[in-house]
């Protein structure tokens, strides 16, 4: 079984990095501060005990107040799994740190919040539309996009 | 024998005696009918028939497929053209990856906004006379996707379509029927309509 | 002194017999090398994410089918378990050995297509293709039998699948494992060292074990780099861990070792199919659920080890009928992202063998 690591574990192994950027503790992640995610990811990568050396999953949200960017972690050698959430409440012009400088694994899935969400990562070598075309207007998984039908 | 002017009248008689002992001799056996007159190779070898017929037979019997496919249907597609349903039977079987070579085009699959000037160029770089077979829901009217904000509701928006097979997939057998509806299709057209 | 060449710009795709569906690349070639290259991806984006927002959850299940759509009962099967997870719902014994025979049958079926269009790639031009699309056809037949379609087959529901098997479909299965080994066997004996074959796959296209995981690679790709990860073994669902079997791995992470992993899965696949039939109890198939019920609050994550690699549905429910929100992470695109690295360096026609060896579908590359 891939066991998830609780936020309580990693708060715990990681106490001296982590002062001050994690917002709140959840059962399987914990939600830190955006400027703070590629310091977090690294070490919970390096990090001995962790060792989340896999990026599973990048997920983009709408949850109208604000936007939701949770990334899966596993570690391969251990068989655990980790989320970290990241939350961004300019909805206008929502912007975070890319992890592309760590993982290449998130440049595809970073350009597809992009598109589909209008988060812009900073850092990323390639910032553009994936799937959309240039010109398109808007971004289809917000709750107030409207494809005219 | 000539006849001169100074010819009496036994020479004229004469004359006509002659052509008629070599009428008779000519004439032993009886006249066969035209058709025994050509040599047996000339008798197998022409057929009468209308231009129509000829360049539609043609058409008809080696449609050439351009690899225009972009979604689930073409799997249908790769059934019908292997071994089990063996599209070459109509001449069919040659798939064709540059326009300039193929006379179809079957749809096969969802087609979004993003790639509909890649199919429209295509077809506008195929050699006429050229023809359009809308295949699958998608090819139709956008189908299970008709809703999405990427994609086309039909390839009639973008291409004159000559034969539609409604399916999510359709069935091979189903686009071979479609294909069926298409060579009679072909066989219709006049040499005059260009 | 070297002969200056003038780099070029070469467009690959998106109609292009060796791009497996519409996929582009634009490379940038110095003669016969690849210097860079650039994946032009969405040339079938659907939106299916945004159409699950709109439908609800049982609704949603016939679009899955359409995502990897060599595979459609790996893509039900992962949206069926993620939201059974997240609502709770059991599955019947019967039902679970259904669903696991089903996904097997698919991941030989995928398999099969994917090793007989890299060889097509190769240039092979559909001689191993035609071998291993009779063997297509057979399964395709078996599932036809069971869901009344040929490709897509909406079969599996929330709590079980949507019918039981019909009478013959065991006994037939049965038939197809019998034969199947020797077909494998015979596909061994014109390919595995064929001349050609080594030549042109052997050290060809690398992917390292470390790139391999900092790029997300996942399944077969994953596997021939040489790290050992299969989620039936790591976290199995359904009932993976009551079967025996083995994960094949690579060694080099080369075009051949992909190809050396997808058939010795084939045969893993076989193993458990004869498990899976052997051992199949009597009972249900299926737990019913309300057309449109709602599963409580929350979100959930789930996964399979579906014949690409890592499928997995994120899905956030607000407590409605549909859910809220529902990210797929498709192992075909998350396979690509190492492309650019995997082909630089490469000449154009080793490029066409590199990409068609990683195996992708673009109904779940764009979705
Ligand atoms: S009609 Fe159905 S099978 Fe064909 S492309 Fe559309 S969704 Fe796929």
């Amino acid at each position: 079984m891939t066991v998830a690591i609780t936020g309580e574990e990693v708060v715990g192994a990681l106490d001296k990095e982590l002062k001050g950027a994690v917002k709140s503790v959840e059962s399987e992640g914990i939600l830190v501060q955006a400027e703070k995610i590629l310091d977090i990811a690294l070490c919970v990568k390096n990090n001995k005990n962790l060792k989340l050396d896999y990026l599973v999953s990048i997920t983009g949200t709408d949850y109208i107040d604000y936007l939701e960017v949770s990334y899966l972690f596993y570690s391969l050698d251990n068989n655990k799994r980790f989320t970290l959430k990241v939350r961004l409440e300019n909805k206008s012009n929502p912007a975070m740190p890319s992890l592309t400088g760590i993982w290449i694994g998130a440049e595809l899935q970073e350009r597809e919040i992009y598109d589909l969400l209008g988060i812009t990562f900073s850092g990323h070598p390639n910032m553009k539309r994936i799937f959309l075309w240039e010109g398109f207007h808007g971004h289809p998984l917000r709750k107030d996009f409207s494809n005219g039908n | 024998m000539e006849i001169r002017t100074d010819s009496t009248s036994l020479d004229i008689d004469r004359h006509e005696g002659n052509l008629i002992k070599e009428l008779r001799s000519s004439s032993t056996k009886p006249v066969t009918e035209p058709s025994g007159w050509l040599s047996e190779d000339l008798k197998r070898n022409i057929f009468l028939t209308t231009v129509d017929n000829v360049l539609n037979w043609g058409r008809k019997s080696s449609l050439w497929t351009e690899t225009a496919f972009t979604a689930c249907c073409t799997f249908e597609f790769i059934s019908l053209s292997s071994s089990r349903f063996d599209i070459a039977r109509f001449g069919m079987e040659v798939l064709r990856s540059s326009p300039r070579h193929a006379d179809l085009i079957i749809t096969a699959g969802t087609l979004t906004w993003k790639m509909a000037p890649q199919i429209k160029r295509v077809y506008e770089q195929m050699a006429e006379p050229k023809w359009v077979i809308a295949m699958g829901a998608c090819g139709i009217t956008g189908g299970i996707f008709a809703d999405s904000y990427s994609v086309v509701p039909g390839y009639n928006r973008i291409l004159p379509i000559d034969v539609y097979i409604p399916g999510c997939p359709p069935r091979p057998e189903a686009l071979l029927a479609g294909i069926e509806l298409l060579r009679k299709k072909v066989e219709k057209r006049s040499f005059l309509q260009g | 002194m070297a002969i200056k060449t003038e780099p070029i710009l070469l467009n690959l795709g998106p109609i292009h017999p060796s791009t497996h569906g519409v996929f582009r690349m634009r490379a940038l070639v110095d003669g016969e090398v690849i210097t860079d290259i650039e994946p032009v991806f969405g040339y079938l984006h659907r939106g299916i994410e945004k159409l699950a927002e709109q439908k609800s959850y049982r609704q949603f299940i016939p679009l899955t089918d359409r995502l990897d759509y060599v595979a459609s009962m790996n893509n039900n099967l992962a949206y069926v378990t993620a939201v059974e997870k997240l609502a709770g719902i059991e599955v019947p014994e019967r039902a679970e050995y259904i669903r696991v025979i089903m996904s097997e049958i698919q991941r030989i079926i995928s398999h099969l297509l994917g090793i007989g269009s890299f060889f097509n790639d190769m240039g092979t031009f559909f001689t191993p293709f035609f071998y291993m699309f009779i063997q297509k056809e057979k399964l395709t037949d078996l599932l036809e039998m069971v869901s009344g379609q040929r490709l897509l087959f909406n079969y599996m529901r929330f709590g079980g699948v949507s019918h039981d098997l019909p009478d013959e479909f065991l006994p037939a299965l049965n038939t197809f494992l019998k034969e199947m080994p020797a077909e494998i066997d015979k596909y061994e004996r014109l390919l595995k060292e064929n001349e050609i074959v080594l030549a042109r796959s052997k050290k060809v296209g690398i992917l390292s074990p470390d790139m391999a995981i900092n790029s997300s690679a996942s399944g077969p790709v994953l596997r021939a780099s040489g790290i050992e990860w299969d989620i039936r073994k790591a976290d199995p669902y359904s009932i993976y861990d009551r079967f025996d079997f083995d994960i094949p791995t690579g060694t080099v992470g080369d075009c051949y070792d992909r190809y050396r992993v997808r058939v010795e899965e084939l045969r893993q696949s076989i193993r458990i199919l004869e498990q899976a039939v052997a051992g199949i109890p009597k009972g249900k198939v299926l737990n019913p659920v309300p057309l449109r019920f709602r599963p409580p609050e929350g979100e959930v994550y789930s996964h399979i080890e579906s014949n690409k690699g890592e499928l997995g549905f994120h899905v956030i429910s607000d407590g409605s009928d549909k859910p809220y929100r529902l990210h797929i992470r498709a192992p075909s695109l998350l396979n690509l992202t190492a492309l650019r690295k995997m082909l630089t360096g490469w000449k154009i026609a080793d490029a066409i063998i590199i990409f068609g060896s990683i195996d992708i579908c673009v109904g779940e590359v764009d979705r």
